[in-house]
């Protein structure tokens, strides 16, 4: 059992997901904001790799993907920084890319570094589940890399069985109609959908994504599911902040407590 | 070999729906219902009569005879400037607008590079009485600002693009978001052959009228349905694909296709896609895309804002790959300099998209006795300031 799958196994904990683009603000601090978030101890963390065209994000996510390109980072340099880290200050680590990127990379080639980069799971969110299975499981297994797919407010009884059989982490929920980054409190019908949720039997736990920016929408989440993902938020955070070690403590213990 | 689309969704490997789960029931609520509303004959009769009645289908077939005898070989020029709006793309706008209705949609959204189908789709909004977004990069709407006039006029939202490099690709990607924060009360309606599937058929299948008409008068004027060559400007695909769309199976007809070199496609300012491009996803479908070695897209150039794409229709990469199609790339200046040859010598101010399919008969040799189809995808109106600014009277 990997470091990700131990943390998701304790089911009692709200489980705290961070996103963070890699290499925003800055190349050089992506590490250091890593283990800054696992000093805070964050569950698990989600490394967006940044993509010229992220069709599911909202401005603020594409904004840092924008300044982290314009930084330099990408895929390889990702990998080589993550290669380079010490492992033990590392959080569990998932990744969130375009399937473009793991294309243009090489699939089996991506799936292998990631992996050797201390990351365990992956989200593609334009990967089409069926392509997964024809594709993709194989060389996923092969290299014990673990996938979450999305479910929606609009996604069928039928493909949200689908995803629980293929998604091997844990289920993304995705609280409303939306792209990532809103800033508002959970529409009644978004309460509705998370107890509905909460009615779907699986083995690995929920985690509810876009529009978790503060306590209120993570106690929210965490209420019906097993933990949630606060990304824009923290991204807003990191663009204010001169401090982060500071800034980061502050951040996770106001979602916290 | 088969060259249209498969049951799946696939023109060979290229194509499919890479689109994220939040894109997943709107697009599955059209491609459930899209095929059998193309065949159903109420739809077909509304369809039809509106092209007729409405756009002024069938635009002609004209025999060019000074250009012919310039290039000595017969030339046909189909004409789609002709068409209300002086585009092919209200084709697709007038089939789309009318699957909107039938899905109980009241919200449009549409992404235009040009402009024409901005234009093209507040046109039907305004004729079905329907609420109108269209999304368009900030630089276009500057360069295509004649056309910004009319979308507002017909009643139009027109929201400029700042994100990314501000053209049609930040247009079509800003569409998607809006679709995925509206999912129920809107339809996107998407120009051109890109896109996840059933886009691109669909798209294709509307444009088909096209080369149905070619087929018909082609036989009342010289005897044989069949011409040797069509030829299209393609930047998506979706002239191309119309134009061709009945000539796929028929190997005795070969199809060319003509994309924006810009600048040349050996500088770092083209949209040549079939020469620059590799295999990748882009707006949910895998095709050709001019990508960067870390899989970052490539803002493409070219003078013309409607080929100015970085990617190509599933259809059109199939089409390319398999060598079932010739492409052909030409300039900026290549395209001026078409443009102003057909005016004088026909009387016809080509769009700019169009003017690199006339660039391209400088580049290959027809034969006396061949029959080509030019397909005349739109008029010149919207680029006249363009052309004043690039054209030196002797």
């Amino acid at each position: 059992m990997n470091k990700l799958q131990k943390v998701l196994r304790k089911r009692s904990k709200k489980l705290l997901n961070i996103y963070l683009t890699a290499g925003y603000p800055n190349i050089d601090n992506t590490l250091d904001i890593l283990y800054a978030l696992n000093e805070q101890e964050v569950d698990l963390v989600e490394l967006g790799i940044p993509f010229s065209d992220p069709l599911a994000d909202g401005l603020t996510i594409q904004q840092s993907s924008e300044m982290a390109l314009k930084n330099g980072m990408s895929v390889e340099r990702l990998f080589a920084i993550l290669k380079m880290a010490d492992s033990d200050r590392l959080p569990p680590l998932i990744a969130m890319g375009y399937l473009n990127q793991m294309i243009q990379f090489g699939e089996e080639q991506f799936i292998k570094d990631a992996k050797d980069s201390h990351i365990d799971g992956l989200i593609i969110p334009d990967l089409p589940m069926d392509i997964y299975q024809r594709d993709y499981q194989d060389l996923f297994r092969k290299y014990d890399m673990g996938i979450s797919f999305l479910i929606t407010p609009e996604t069928s009884n039928k493909r949200i069985q689908s995803a629980l059989e293929l998604s091997n982490n844990f289920l993304y929920v995705v609280s409303s109609s939306a792209t990532t980054g809103g800033k508002g409190g959970f529409s009644l019908s978004t309460m509705d959908y998370l107890k509905a949720v909460q009615r779907i039997e699986t083995e690995i736990p929920k985690l509810v994504g876009f529009g978790i920016h503060d306590k209120t929408t993570f106690e929210a989440a965490v209420k019906y599911c097993d933990g949630a993902i606060v990304g824009s938020a923290f991204i807003r955070m990191l663009q204010k902040s001169n401090d982060y070690h500071k800034d980061i403590a502050t951040f996770v213990e106001k979602i916290r407590t | 070999m088969s060259y249209n689309v498969d049951d799946k969704g696939f023109y060979g490997q290229f194509g499919g729906a890479f689109v994220p789960e939040m894109l997943y029931a709107n697009i599955e609520e059209i491609r459930v219902n899209y095929r059998e509303l193309l065949k159903e004959k109420n739809f077909l009769s509304q369809f039809n009569a509106l092209l007729k009645d409405y756009v002024g289908r069938p635009s002609p077939l004209y025999f060019a005879k000074r250009l012919s005898q310039k290039y000595q070989t017969k030339i046909y020029l189909k004409r789609e400037d002709l068409l209300h709006t002086g585009a092919h793309k209200i084709n697709n706008t007038i089939g789309q607008i009318l699957l909107a209705k039938r899905l109980n949609k009241t919200r449009i959204i549409a992404e235009t590079g040009a402009g024409q189908h901005g234009v093209a789709t507040a046109t039907v909004c305004a004729l079905m009485d329907m609420k109108c977004i269209v999304y368009m990069g900030e630089k276009d709407t500057i360069r295509q600002a004649l056309n910004v006039g009319r979308m507002r006029m017909l009643g139009a939202e027109v929201i400029p693009v700042t994100s990314g490099s501000r053209t049609l690709k930040d247009a079509t990607n800003e569409a998607i978001r809006d679709w995925i924060s509206n999912p129920k009360d809107t339809h996107y309606i998407i120009g051109s052959a890109v896109g996840p599937h059933p886009y691109p058929d669909m798209v294709a299948q509307f444009q088909s009228v096209i080369s149905k008409e070619i087929k018909t008068q082609l036989l009342q004027q010289t005897g044989s349905e069949n011409p040797d060559y069509v030829i299209a400007c393609v930047g998506g695909g979706s002239n191309a694909a119309g134009a061709f769309y009945h000539f796929l199976e028929d190997k005795n007809v070969g199809l060319i296709l003509v994309e924006a070199a810009g600048k040349g496609v050996e500088t770092d300012y083209s949209a040549a896609t079939s020469v620059l491009g590799s295999i990748g996803i882009i707006h949910g479908s895998k095709t050709l895309l001019m990508q960067t070695s870390d899989g970052q897209i490539i803002e493409p150039y070219s003078i013309s804002a409607g080929l100015d794409y970085p990617g190509i229709g599933p259809m059109h990469a199939h089409l390319i790959t398999s060598g079932r199609a010739e492409v052909f790339a030409c300039t900026d200046q290549e395209a001026i300099k078409a443009a102003i040859n057909l005016t004088r010598l026909e009387g016809i101010i080509p769009a700019l998209e169009t003017a690199h399919a006339f660039a391209m008969l400088e580049k290959r040799k027809f034969d006396s006795g061949d029959t080509v189809v030019l397909n005349v995808s739109g008029r010149g109106d919207k680029d006249i300031n363009t052309y004043l600014n690039n054209i030196q009277y002797e």
